[in-house]
């Protein structure tokens, strides 16, 4: 039991034991552990990967809602347009559409009172022309009274022949 | 900021604590030059009863050392102790085990051995030769001091681990709690700063086992060789045999696992003239040198920087016992000093401890990735 001389004794017990503790200590403590590390490490990191391909996804499918949102916008902002467009023409064209038809009846209107008109000039003509006849007779028959007068005429009517 | 002033306060109060009782040991010694101490201790040693004094060797040594029993406790005539197997094989008497109790201290021969307790052999169990001389036996496999505190340091070791293991195979995938909280940091930095950027990330693997088993190891026997109470205080680490086999098991494991170019680097080193390998081998034998130099320097690293923290811890309990014989003041005065310096002493040890036995797996990785690196 000296200082610095190798003891065979306790090196045999302890070559005996420290193998044995080395070989269980391998199969039922550091292996385990050791893998338990290992796999633990893993689902660490597989969960990080994980979470951030979740939050890429999450990004993305934001990304994708804000379009489909603009989109969205965009199209019934279009809508919107078009409905108005449409709106103003029906406007419009039911405006022309009236306006053309008062045109129409105003133009037939015209039309008619100018038959009318030119009935009733017609009209007034013919009754002109016969009131005219009545009194142009009433007339002669005033003047054409005596035989003087009938006379007269006849000699007058005669001389206008004889120039002739 | 009152903290600190209290600290300073409480240093001072035991420097001058310090002082004070150096002072008036001092005194004391001068009056009690002469006093009826020496006459007693004339008397004992008349009698033949008491040694010659305090011994600082001795009793160092006797910490130090491997033994056969388990010294406990001393007071006055009464020693406790655990007697321990003695196992023995001698040429003339063949394989004998008995319990060392049966030397009583070295009073008494028991089937013709003899504990020494004098001499070359001291400390040893001696064979008694016919012609009345004494020698060593041939072998001497006694389960001895050294090899209990390994089996008690082992069997925590077993426990420790094999409960840290059930608690991950418990809780897979779960964090760590408890026991696993303390060892996992330590078993991660072994894997990840120590083994693999050493050896490697493919092949460190396979050298894990071992090279926790021979750090928790080392740590554990250093902690508890900081213990001075039973079961601790054995010095195991400190122990030239278990170093060495320690040692053993790295230079073998390197030398098992040494791969061409591990071998073509020893016997045909690459790179270097021609004639300094032929026909004179100078560069092999030198390879070869250390090779074996390698383990050589892990075995004494550990046992020299685990003994000398014990002997400079001894040494200063020394101090009180030659000091208490000069006077008994003197001893108390010089044992608050020993006091403060054991206290320093023991928390360098205490690091000592993790970075004795991280040096040692440290290295170990490192000649196994030596051994087992590809040329490139």
């Amino acid at each position: 039991m000296r200082l610095v001389t190798p003891d065979i004794g306790t090196i045999f017990w302890m070559l005996l034991m420290f193998i044995i503790v080395m070989l269980i200590l391998k199969k039922f403590a550091w292996q385990p552990i050791l893998n338990a590390l290992r796999n633990r490490e893993q689902s660490i990191e597989e969960s990080l990967r994980s979470a951030d391909r979740a939050k890429q996804e999450m990004e993305k499918l934001q990304a994708d809602n804000e379009k489909i949102m603009a989109e969205a916008r965009k199209e019934r902002d279009k809508m919107l347009k078009e409905t108005k467009k449409t709106g103003e023409m029906i406007l419009n064209e039911a405006k022309n559409k009236a306006s053309e038809e008062s045109k129409k009846i105003i133009q037939s209107a015209r039309v008619q009172i100018e038959n009318e008109k030119d009935a009733a000039i017609a009209d007034i003509r013919i009754q002109v022309a016969e009131l005219s006849v009545d009194i142009a007779e009433k007339i002669l028959q005033e003047k054409l009274k005596d035989d003087k007068a009938q006379q007269e005429l006849m000699e007058k009517l005669l001389k206008d022949v004889k120039m002739n | 900021m009152e903290g600190y002033i209290l600290k300073r306060k409480v240093i001072s109060y035991v420097l001058g604590g310090l002082l004070f009782l150096i002072m008036v040991s001092a005194q004391t010694t001068q009056q009690h030059e002469t006093t009826p101490e020496e006459i007693t201790t004339e008397e004992h040693l008349e009698h033949g009863e008491a040694d010659e004094g305090f011994s600082p060797s001795d009793f160092v040594f006797d910490h130090i050392l491997d033994a056969y029993e388990w010294h406990i406790l001393s007071y006055d005539d009464f020693h406790l102790s655990i007697p321990l197997p003695v196992i023995i094989y001698s040429d003339t008497k063949g394989l004998n085990v008995f319990m060392f109790n049966r030397f009583h201290h070295g009073h008494e021969d028991y089937k013709g051995f003899r504990f020494e307790s004098h001499g070359e052999n001291k400390g040893n169990i001696v064979e008694i030769l016919e012609d009345g001389s004494t020698a060593l036996p041939r072998l001497d496999l006694s389960f001895s001091k050294n090899v209990l505190a390994i089996m008690f340091s082992l069997i925590l070791l077993l426990w420790v681990f094999l409960s840290v293991a059930k608690a991950y195979s418990r809780r897979p995938d779960k964090a760590p709690t408890g026991m696993q909280n303390l060892l996992e940091p330590i078993i991660l930095f072994i894997r990840d700063d120590i083994a693999r950027p050493s050896i490697g990330e493919h092949k460190y693997e396979k050298f894990m086992p071992f090279l926790l088993t021979v750090f928790f190891f080392i740590w554990f026997n250093n902690m508890i060789g900081l213990i001075p109470i039973f079961p601790g205080g054995a010095n195991v680490t400190g122990n030239i045999s278990v170093t060495m086999l320690l040692a053993l098991f790295t230079f073998v494991i390197t030398t098992i696992n040494g791969n061409r170019n591990y071998w073509q680097h020893i016997f045909n080193m690459p790179g270097v003239p021609w004639w300094i390998k032929y026909p004179v081998p100078l560069v092999p034998v030198i390879e070869i040198i250390g090779m074996m130099t390698k383990p050589f320097v892990l075995m004494i690293r550990l046992f020299a920087n685990i003994t000398a923290g014990h002997i400079i811890v001894l040494g200063f309990f020394s101090l009180i016992f030659i000091f208490g014989e000069m006077s008994v003041g003197l001893g108390l005065g010089v044992s608050v000093l020993s006091l403060a310096f054991t206290i320093f002493m023991t928390m360098l040890e205490l690091l000592v401890a993790l970075i004795q036995a991280y040096v040692f797996t440290l290295l170990s990785a490192i000649y196994f990735g030596m051994a087992t690196e590809e040329h490139h």
